[in-house]
């Protein structure tokens, strides 16, 4: 009964404390402390509600808990984290992602190419592409070869199209004042219609760490080595050892979060120009 | 107008016409070594035309040929029973119907998410910031982990599979919508005020009907999304029923036309439903004025 | 140093052709200020997008310095002013400014010296190193003229630089600009909307009228070469602007 009306404290009060916080004028302090006092008061509650219902460890461990096996693991984490993450979804997506955008420069020269496969390229990324996974392990082999291969299929064609969209989002003005100085075609690629597409590259690149991530785990439920991530949750899932799976979805919020986060900074750096980068 | 219409068309149905071809090619290539080795122990030696006939009719070959893949699903649609437990359309029942509703799910929490959002400057800045972090959440990674635990509560069979495609597709609703019901421009939201609209009815005449083509565009994302969900959420757990189980059960049995007719069956499905959000988008629009 | 002789282009449409040029014949000499006036759909900027070898013509010829506006492209013949600034947004002022220069290969120090020199016309010392957005509108626009003079062009095609400034600044730069003329000596084609603006600039006035565009009236203005703003206020100033009124009125009046 006590930690129930921890729990329920602990709602009233983060909130109060946010509704105050959210009038005063926004700063960068209130946009972090709010979402952060947020966050907190959903792991007390959620602290709370496992101890106050007495729910089972195998339903739902506690925060407690998770955090002291995080601490206990950490060579596990780590090794599941470099075969995953750093093997298969790094490499995947920089060869998916730098394969796309090379493709989407070359196909510019060519616009039936460029009506032909932007529609198709919209549809196969719209499509269960992680369905692949078994007939690349097939290919690829159980090691990180196939995941990454899985990454590549996954993060290929969303990239591809927002380059493709990027390229084409200079106006007429631009392009003619190209025209009026006899620029070249490659002229004109460089100084102008690339750096007008970065906005749109960088979001292609920022929407595929979330993907290329997915990809990388998802892709070892269909075979592994007896390391990485998406490996270590199916089988703790099958050990109802759920805490372990907490610490490891942790690890990949964190790193997708992370991951999500530099990709951000460059963009601020290179499309510093933009409007929605000057707020 | 034939003409517009063949220009658009012209260049995409060569681009699948060369992607058949191309495939064809890749069939010979993957498929070449196993029909030597067959070839090299049953003592024969094959002529150029028996290898690519033989590429392209195994059993078990590392890529189909796309008759062949073609084949299996007419098998297993329209030469089978719906009621039998082979047929594909059967299977793709099953992951439609948790699609659909986790699609709609989705959709309902993402409008009402971003309602509050916009609404409310507490809502804003405390729970948008843990929306954008909630996708960081491997959701797919983790499905085997919340079916299991949803059995255990019991709660099974479709709900599990429908929460997944709820998470999944709640996320581009809530940023579509929250885009959406912020793009009045400041001149139309003082109209507003200066006829002392109240919040409800602001947004109800105005927020709203501006946001229809961000909320179709979302629902286009979270279709496609809520798809893979239900597909994934077949998954881990030995599932027997739907096209992700289908996909699994062949990959187990390294049945790779199965496989491949699973994941063309789901491409259908997935084109067939985000197409049908395209014909609603445009009516809807078009009747707007917004086209 | 450029010469139309019945010029025509012919636009296919959606809705059906537009003839935009019908029969233009037209000679500017070196040196002169021509102004366009007309109301939208007169032909006025796709006459000037013509010179510039931006459209091509579908009957009649023109010449650009003696060649066909493609040459004259080629040879970076002239310096183009487009209605909005059209600034990258990505480079500073500087690097606008010497975005045609490293597009025609001129090395480093020649284009120090002539982005530095360009600023300085224009008035525009010390904003080298700024970003487009932290300029207003009227500096802008004075950048995008300092981009257009920058190489060595004898032409400069304006396409209503000024439109989108209010009349304080218009004033102010239509000053500057005038005097950057006399300073330089350059052919300068200038499309407005504006009838003040367009007598207060030029030695010659070309009125158009559309439907199809065409010319309706030229004028040589007797007004002297030096010209202070309160030129703007003379009878003869005024006679002017009237002869131009007549001229738009008369076109208009063809489709009454």
């Amino acid at each position: 009964m006590g930690w129930l009306a921890v729990g329920f404290l602990a709602w009233l009060g983060g909130w109060a404390i946010n509704i105050r916080l959210a009038a005063l004028p926004k700063s960068r302090l209130t946009g972090l402390a709010i979402p952060m006092i947020f966050g907190l008061s959903l792991v007390v509650i959620w602290e709370s509600m496992v101890r106050g219902f007495d729910v089972s460890p195998i339903l739902l461990p506690a925060p407690s808990v998770i955090s002291v096996k995080f601490a206990g693991s950490l060579g596990i984490l780590w090794q599941d984290f470099v075969q995953t993450v750093v093997k298969g979804a790094l490499s995947g997506y920089a060869i998916g992602c730098g394969s796309a955008f090379a493709l989407a420069v070359v196909i510019d020269r060519f616009p039936f190419l460029q009506r032909g496969l932007l529609p198709i390229g919209n549809f196969v990324a719209a499509l269960p592409i992680i369905g692949m996974a078994p007939i690349l392990v097939m290919w690829f082999g159980f090691d990180w070869q196939s995941k990454s291969a899985v990454v590549v299929v996954m993060v290929f064609f969303p990239m591809l199209v927002n380059t493709v969209e990027g390229l084409r989002a200079t106006n007429m003005m631009q392009r003619d004042l190209m025209r009026t100085y006899a620029a070249g075609y490659w002229q004109t690629l460089l100084k102008l219609r690339l750096p007008a597409a970065m906005p749109f590259v960088f979001n292609g690149l920022k929407v595929t760490t979330t993907l290329a991530l997915i990809g990388a785990i998802v892709a070892e439920f269909f075979g592994s080595p007896i390391k990485g991530m998406g490996f270590r949750i199916s089988t703790e899932v099958g050990r109802l050892a759920l805490d372990m799976v907490w610490a490891e979805i942790t690890v990949a919020a964190l790193a997708g979060s992370a991951f999500y986060g530099s990709v951000a900074m460059i963009e601020k750096k290179v499309t510093f120009w933009h409007p929605s980068q000057r707020g | 107008m034939i003409l517009r219409l063949w220009h658009k068309v012209a260049p995409v149905l060569s681009m699948v016409v060369a992607l058949i071809v191309l495939w064809y090619g890749a069939a010979i290539w993957l498929n070449t070594h196993w029909a030597e080795d067959k070839a090299q122990r049953a003592g024969v030696t094959l002529t150029i035309t028996a290898l690519i006939a033989d590429t392209w009719s195994q059993e078990k070959p590392k890529l189909p040929a796309p008759h062949q893949v073609a084949h299996e699903i007419w098998k297993t649609t329209v030469l089978k029973k719906i009621t039998s437990k082979r047929s594909l359309i059967h299977h793709s029942k099953i992951t439609l119907s948790s699609t659909l509703l986790g699609f709609a799910l989705g959709t309902v929490l993402g409008i009402a998410l971003a309602v509050g959002i916009v609404y409310n400057r507490t809502m804003d800045m405390s729970v948008m910031p843990w929306v954008i972090a909630s996708q960081t959440i491997p959701i797919l990674a983790v499905a085997p982990m919340i079916i299991v635990v949803l059995n255990a509560v019991g709660i099974s069979g479709l709900l599990p599979k429908a929460i997944i495609s709820m998470y999944l597709s709640f996320f581009p609703v809530v940023v579509g919508m929250v885009k959406g019901l912020r793009s009045p421009d400041h001149m139309q939201l003082d109209q507003m005020r200066t006829w002392n609209a109240g919040g409800g009815q602001t947004l109800w005449y105005l927020r709203l009907p501006s946001s229809m083509p961000y909320l179709f565009t979302s629902l286009k994302i979270a279709m496609a999304a809520s798809l893979v969900g239900a597909v994934v959420g077949e998954l881990p757990t030995g599932a027997v029923a739907g096209l992700g189980a289908r996909l699994l059960a062949g990959s187990y049995y390294g049945q790779t036309i199965q496989i491949w007719s699973a994941l063309i069956m789901a491409a259908m499905l997935a084109a067939l439903l985000v197409g049908l959000i395209g014909v609603l988008q445009r009516i809807t629009l078009k009747h707007m004025g917004m086209v | 140093m450029i010469s139309a002789k019945d010029l025509s282009l012919t636009f296919q449409t959606n809705d059906g052709q537009v003839q935009a040029l019908k029969d233009v014949s037209l000679n500017i000499n070196q040196g002169d200020f021509v102004s366009f006036i007309g109301p939208s759909g007169c032909g006025k900027t796709t006459f000037l997008r013509v010179m510039a070898d931006l459209e091509a013509p579908t009957a009649g010829s023109i010449t650009v310095n003696g060649q066909s506006p493609e040459v004259a492209r080629r040879a970076r013949a002239y310096g183009y002013v487009f209605q909005a600034a059209g600034l990258y947004p990505w480079r500073t002022i500087g690097g606008n400014i010497s975005l045609p220069l490293e597009v025609m290969g001129y090395d480093k120090a020649a284009q120090a010296d002539r982005v530095r020199h360009v600023l300085d016309l224009v008035e525009l010392n010390g904003f080298e190193k700024k970003f487009p957005w932290q300029l207003s509108g009227g500096m802008q626009q004075r950048a995008s003229i300092a981009r257009a003079l920058a190489f060595d062009a004898d032409l400069l095609l304006m396409d209503e630089p000024f439109g989108a400034l209010d009349e304080i600044v218009r004033d102010h730069l239509n000053e500057q600009l005038l005097q950057l003329w006399m300073r330089t000596n350059k052919t300068i084609c200038f499309v407005t909307h504006s009838i003040p603006e367009a007598v207060y600039l030029s030695t010659k006035i070309v009125v158009m009228s559309p439907r199809p565009g065409r010319i309706t009236d030229v004028i040589d203005s007797p007004l002297p070469k030096e010209r202070p703003l309160e030129i703007r206020d003379s009878a003869q100033f005024i006679e002017i602007a009237h002869r131009v009124r007549a001229g738009l009125r008369a076109g208009h009046g063809d489709l009454a």
